[in-house]
């Protein structure tokens, strides 16, 4: 099997208030290709972990594997540079830099990766923003354009670098119905298209019965 | 892998966008560096100033002959009270001459020497002024007064006349400005002098001098030394002191230590005839660094404080910055570029606000009765205050920066954007 993204026996605990079992010996895997999106009700432990897919949060035990590499117990330093390149991170609040332009927040995470000139990385950008039909606001202030275009600008960004997989949590989550059908789209059309893996935790039913597999999340534990 | 461009310019676009704090903290070092700038140049200005008050007319190394007891009186000689215990009353100075015993080959070993920059002859006299019946008592200096000039700042103190006026004279003196107060005097007057032994002497007024220190100014004047020698009726190599300048200051104790011994004379070096002037001095230097130091923290706390905030505000952009990949260290260099740019654009113009507050300072006019020479107030323009000034504003700005900065590098973006 050749999966993006895999976990082993993942438990994760909170200490706050008190002692809490989050995440219940989760396994699962990610193939390529595949949009799959997460389930549950709040407190199931859903965005808990995909925050630890997703490298950031580094607090638990067991194992995750990104492109049958093990990331587990990789130094701080390293794992940003994993993120940089390999995975991309949609919010529910949208989380542009509001100083910079929509161009500029777009570009950020290929110039940190810093593989390409600053000629061909616009020239990405741009691609990336024609592709998410958002290519007219590229020098406007990114505190200065509305919601939907928002998050359609943080797709972008997730984009620049071509990772392996697109996360979202519950990118939707804060968006009209008219605007959630919109990035719905993307992302399947990014699936089609580009072939690429997808991950999205979602609240929305409508949304997650249109993707490739639910993954049920109750109480830390997936449910078959 | 640090893409410097990448920082410097998310660290730009934060100082821009936020250009009330930037200013303000900015504003906080340039205060801070100018006032110290200030501060520092004014204040050694006047300390060098009261120095040289009193150091320029102190010789590095002063030789003279004291008048004082035998250490060894005659009776330890003998032999054959060796083991007694003596008592002798009524111990008067040894029999000796005021006089340099063997003056001018000394002055010539000392002129010979390298590590003497010059050596100059005195005769000190104790004479009357004659005003009338009224008789003042004072000094009569006898100098080799072209060389003196040459290694003491005793022509600015020459109020009246030059000293080339004075040596061109035979009989002409250079009267203390207080004197000339007293009796009335003024330049190309006459003025009678006496001897102890009370011969009467009329000389030429062809100068003032002005020390600016009154006891001097109340009592001496200076003639030339062959004026002085025939006034007291003695040959041309009676000199009752040497002055010396060296080279190196500070190798007057060790020098005077060997004069003293080599030649049986009495050597002081200035540090001996200066010690308390020079505790005085080095209070008021302590004092102006404390100062300093004090404003140079207290603009360290506010770019602390306004990092700080900018950081808690910037709090979101730190999350969004690490989930996107970039490191604590990258986040951490962001916040210190900041800092460090503050540190230099409010260093560099605290530099220049003290520069200018320096030359305001320098152009007031100063002038006062006991200092001839002094027309401004004092500035000490000296370099090294400025690259300590802008080092300080560097380093305060690194430490400053580095507290928030280290902080922001690690915070857990996790929980930023989950809002716990």
């Amino acid at each position: 099997m050749d999966f993006v993204l895999e976990t082993k026996n993942i438990d994760k605990y909170f200490d706050k208030p008190v002692k809490f079992h989050v995440l219940k010996d989760i396994s699962l895997g990610i193939r390529k290709g595949e949009f799959a999106s997460i389930m549950g009700k709040s407190g199931s432990g859903k965005s808990t972990l995909l925050y630890i897919l997703s490298t950031m949060d580094t607090d638990y035990t067991g194992e995750l594997f990104l492109n049958n590499e093990l990331i587990t117990g990789q130094k701080h330093g390293k794992l940003s540079q994993i993120r940089n390149k390999n995975i991309g991170f949609v919010f529910q609040f949208h989380y542009l830099l509001s100083e910079f332009s929509v161009l500029e927040n777009v570009m950020l995470p290929a110039k940190k990766l810093g593989e390409k000139s600053l000629a061909e990385i616009e020239h990405d950008a741009m691609e990336k923003l024609r592709m998410l039909d958002i290519l007219k606001l590229a020098h406007q202030r990114a505190s200065r354009i509305s919601g939907g275009e928002k998050q359609r600008v943080a797709i972008a960004r997730a984009l620049i670098n071509n990772p392996a997989i697109l996360m979202g949590d519950e990118p939707t989550g804060n968006l009209d119905s008219h605007n959630s059908e919109n990035v719905f789209s993307i992302f399947k059309r990014l699936k089609e298209e580009e072939d690429l893996s997808l991950l999205i935790v979602t609240h929305d039913e409508d949304f997650a019965k249109r993707t490739d597999r639910i993954i049920q999340m109750e109480d830390g534990r997936i449910l078959d | 892998m640090i893409n410097w461009k990448v920082i410097l310019n998310i660290a730009k676009t934060h100082l821009l966008t936020k250009m009330k704090s930037t200013v303000t903290a900015s504003l906080g070092v340039t205060f801070g560096i100018g006032a110290y700038i200030t501060l520092v140049s004014f204040m050694t200005g006047l300390n060098e100033m009261l120095d040289s008050l009193i150091l320029n007319q102190t010789p590095h190394i002063h030789i003279y002959n004291e008048i004082e007891p035998s250490d060894e009186q005659p009776i330890a000689l003998y032999q054959e009270f060796e083991d007694a215990f003596n008592v002798v009353n009524s111990v008067k100075p040894k029999q000796s001459q005021k006089k340099i015993h063997n003056g001018l080959p000394i002055l010539n070993y000392l002129k010979k020497d390298e590590k003497v920059y010059g050596a100059t002859p005195q005769l000190r006299a104790q004479i009357f002024y004659l005003s009338g019946s009224i008789e003042l008592g004072g000094n009569l200096v006898g100098v080799d007064i072209m060389e003196e000039a040459r290694l003491s700042n005793i022509g600015d103190y020459i109020v009246e006349g030059t000293a080339q006026d004075l040596k061109n004279s035979d009989n002409g003196i250079l009267l203390g400005a207080g004197l000339a107060q007293k009796m009335s005097l003024k330049k190309g007057d006459r003025v009678q002098i006496s001897t102890i032994k009370g011969d009467v002497f009329p000389l030429k007024i062809v100068g003032i001098y002005q020390s600016g220190i009154a006891e001097i100014d109340n009592i001496q004047s200076y003639a030339n030394l062959k004026t002085v020698q025939r006034i007291l009726g003695e040959a041309q190599n009676y000199i009752t002191d040497i002055n010396v300048k060296l080279y190196d200051i500070n190798e007057a104790t060790t020098m005077a230590k060997s004069l003293g011994k080599q030649f049986q004379v009495k050597a002081t070096s200035i540090n001996e005839a200066n010690a308390q002037f020079e505790t005085g001095s080095n209070i008021r230097n302590l004092i102006t660094y404390a100062v300093s130091i004090t404003l140079l923290i207290v603009a360290g706390f506010g770019i602390y404080n306004i990092l700080n905030m900018l950081i808690y505000e910037k709090m979101k952009d730190i999350a969004i910055l690490k989930a996107i990949g970039f490191s604590g260290n990258d986040v951490q260099l962001i916040f210190m570029c900041q800092a460090m740019i503050i540190g230099v654009l409010g260093g560099i113009l605290g530099l220049i606000v003290g520069f200018v507050l320096s030359k305001l300072i320098d152009n007031v006019a100063f002038e006062t009765e006991a200092l001839p020479t002094i027309t401004t107030y004092p500035i000490d323009y000296d370099i090294w205050y400025y690259v300590i000034g802008i080092s300080f504003a560097l380093i305060s700005t690194f430490v400053a920066g580095w507290l928030p900065s280290n902080k922001a590098k690690h915070i857990d973006p996790v929980r930023i954007i989950r809002g716990t």
